[in-house]
């Protein structure tokens, strides 16, 4: 079945076309990929899905349901969500507290939301810290961490949320190559596991093509190319597009 | 430190009784003390705890004002004849009267401020940064002058309230008890808010708002809940001020964006924005501060203020709680457990 249906959607700044036409399908329960030159307009994508901006035409829609007109706030709460390739963290905050923050708000009444963190909260917390190797660091100032360990506890804090759907904008960016498995095997554990669906930027072949069931690619914009990741690795119009860029 | 801790709360709680027994030439000024409490706590609700700086609040403290007097009015005469007469010398309520008048509006002030803070909320709260804050300055002095021309309640001469039915003293120790109830009752309710799942979502909105919205925090109504709640305090304390001013005016007294409007705002920058305590801590400096520099530097008070006001922003940013928690950070949670052990190994 597919959770996310994207049709048709052009996206531009000004004079760039940073998406045209793009249609591609997100097959709930697994793991997909989107792979593509700097540049090539893989972030615009994953603002156009989660409503960071509002698009130049087309339709997107979650578990059948168009979702391109609505705010960023209301698809997150429908349990579509996103890390930053940037990383965002409450800085100011310790590891727990972050973690805390991120419960998901969506399954929360007000009311609820007047009590204090249960019991089973701290250890959820706990547990996920530690599911991604932070539980050390778990009571310093997360500003603190280095950028990948920062990028781990954003992962952990979306994990927090409950997501149907994870979006991962470059999730092994800045971790230590010799973690990268852990972190492979930690993202598809969260697939198996948790059972939530991911769509995943990458721009580490190795790390994309072990872990996704299908892949796009896009270049200038563009949909190039899409397939298993046999495919696209045999694709010569994905290696031009990767050399000529580099 | 658990057994000194109910310690410590008692021997404050009895010092708050205490005090104007023990400083009997000093009720008014401790009431006042506690006025700065109030709306240094009540101001740090939304500037520290969520981000959110407004120069506005004054307008509840305003509007609280006149509702508490026009409701408590109300009860016993015809509004607008009362007001036209100034107070009067006709004028006269009994003790029920005045109490009934002053608590049905006090409870009025209350709930009129939290519904006007949720709908000034839902038009301002798009704007963060300094058009937030210009645009709240903008809507107290706004409603001062719309008040001071609106002849049914005053005018630019004010109301008059009656006075405290019983001895001169007496009513002073009555307004320090109110407002120190408000202040203790304020305090009990912070220290448990601040520890709620909805205070974590104030902090998130505050330290990164778009990555709040990410996460599909209801930020909208979590920042109009809060505005509303401090609101009504302020609009409580508005209320009990009228009564102990007696007479009050729209634009020096109500709405006086100038002076109480920003000091409010220095007392929270003095003693640490989003702590606590910070805000009491610099509500009681800056009030002392003040009567001091008050009485002893007559025509150079101002200049006084402004310098403690350059000061604090140039070299105290996080003020004093701010200056405590980077010399000693382990009073305020932060650790590392140093267990030996690699950061992100596969925890098969
Ligand atoms: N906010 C913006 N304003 C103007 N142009 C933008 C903006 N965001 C992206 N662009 C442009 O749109 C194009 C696509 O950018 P995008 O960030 O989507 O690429 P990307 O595939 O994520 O690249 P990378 O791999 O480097 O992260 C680029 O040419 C970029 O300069
Ligand atoms: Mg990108």
């Amino acid at each position: 079945m597919k959770i996310i249906e994207v049709h048709d959607v052009s996206k531009s700044y000004g004079g760039v076309k940073a998406n045209t036409d793009i249609t591609i399908d997100v097959e709930k329960g697994g793991i997909t990929g989107l792979i593509g030159p700097n540049g090539s307009g893989k972030t615009t994508l994953f603002n156009s899905i989660v409503g960071y901006h509002p698009i130049d035409k087309g339709s997107i829609k979650f578990e059948g349901n168009e979702i391109s007109k609505m705010k960023v706030q209301d698809i997150a709460r429908l349990g579509l969500l996103r890390t930053f390739q940037q990383t965002r963290i409450y800085g100011d905050m310790n590891c727990v507290e972050n973690m805390l923050i991120s419960l998901p708000h969506r399954k929360m009444t007000l009311r609820e939301a007047f009590t204090t963190n249960t019991r089973e909260d701290h250890e959820r917390a706990e547990h996920l810290l530690d599911f991604v190797g932070l539980h050390e660091k778990r009571f310093l100032r997360s500003g603190s961490l280095s950028f990948g360990q920062q990028k781990l506890l954003e992962f952990a804090m979306a994990l927090m949320n409950e997501p149907t759907v994870l979006l991962l904008d470059e999730p092994t960016a800045g971790i230590n190559p010799t973690l990268i498995n852990g972190l492979i095997d930690r993202l598809k554990r969260a697939n198996s596991e948790f059972g939530i669906t991911l769509f995943i930027i990458e721009h580490n072949m190795r790390v994309i093509m072990n872990m996704a069931d299908r892949i796009y690619c896009l270049a200038h914009g563009e949909l190039l190319a899409a397939g298993t990741p046999d495919q696209i690795q045999g694709d010569q119009r994905v290696v031009d597009a990767y050399l000529g860029e580099h | 430190m658990t057994i000194l801790r109910p310690i410590f709360y008692l021997a404050l709680l009895a010092l708050i009784i205490a005090a104007p027994f023990l400083a009997p030439d000093f009720k008014t000024q401790l009431a006042t003390l506690w006025l700065f409490i109030i709306l240094s706590m009540t101001w740090d609700m939304t500037g520290g705890q969520m981000g959110y700086n407004s120069l506005g609040n004054i307008l509840f403290y305003g509007a609280g004002m006149y509702v508490a007097a026009v409701v408590g009015i109300s009860i016993a005469y015809n509004v607008g004849e009362y007001t036209n007469a100034f107070g009067g010398g006709t004028y006269k309520f009994t003790t029920t009267e005045y109490f009934l008048g002053m608590g049905l509006g006090l409870v009025a002030a209350g709930l009129f401020c939290s519904a006007i803070a949720w709908i000034m909320g839902y038009l301002l709260f798009q704007f963060r940064g300094p058009y937030f804050a210009i645009g709240t300055l903008g809507a107290a002095i706004a409603a001062g002058e719309l008040v001071s021309n609106w002849e049914w309640v005053g005018g630019g001469q004010g109301i008059a309230l009656p006075v405290y039915p019983g001895d001169f003293d007496t009513g002073k120790f009555f307004f320090y008890y109110l407002f120190a109830g408000i202040g203790v009752i304020l305090f009990i309710f912070l220290r448990w808010l601040y520890n709620t799942r909805f205070a974590a979502a104030i902090n998130a909105i505050r330290d990164d708002e778009e990555k709040a919205e990410a996460m599909g925090l209801h930020t909208l109504r979590y920042k109009q809940v809060t505005w509303a709640i401090s609101a009504f305090f302020v609009g409580i304390v508005g209320g009990i001020s009228g009564y102990q001013l007696i007479h009050f005016e729209p634009l020096e007294t109500a709405f006086q964006t100038i002076n109480l409007g920003i000091f409010m705002v220095v007392c929270v920058l003095l003693g640490g924005k989003g702590t606590l305590w910070g805000p009491i801590i610099g509500a009681i400096l800056f009030h002392v501060v003040k009567e001091v520099t008050w009485n002893y530097l007559l025509g150079w008070q101002w200049v006084a203020l402004g310098a403690l006001i350059v000061i604090t922003v140039v070299y105290f940013q996080d003020g004093l709680m701010g200056w405590l928690a980077r010399l000693k950070p382990e009073w305020f949670g932060e650790r590392v457990i140093t267990k030996p052990g690699p950061v992100a190994e596969p925890a098969e």
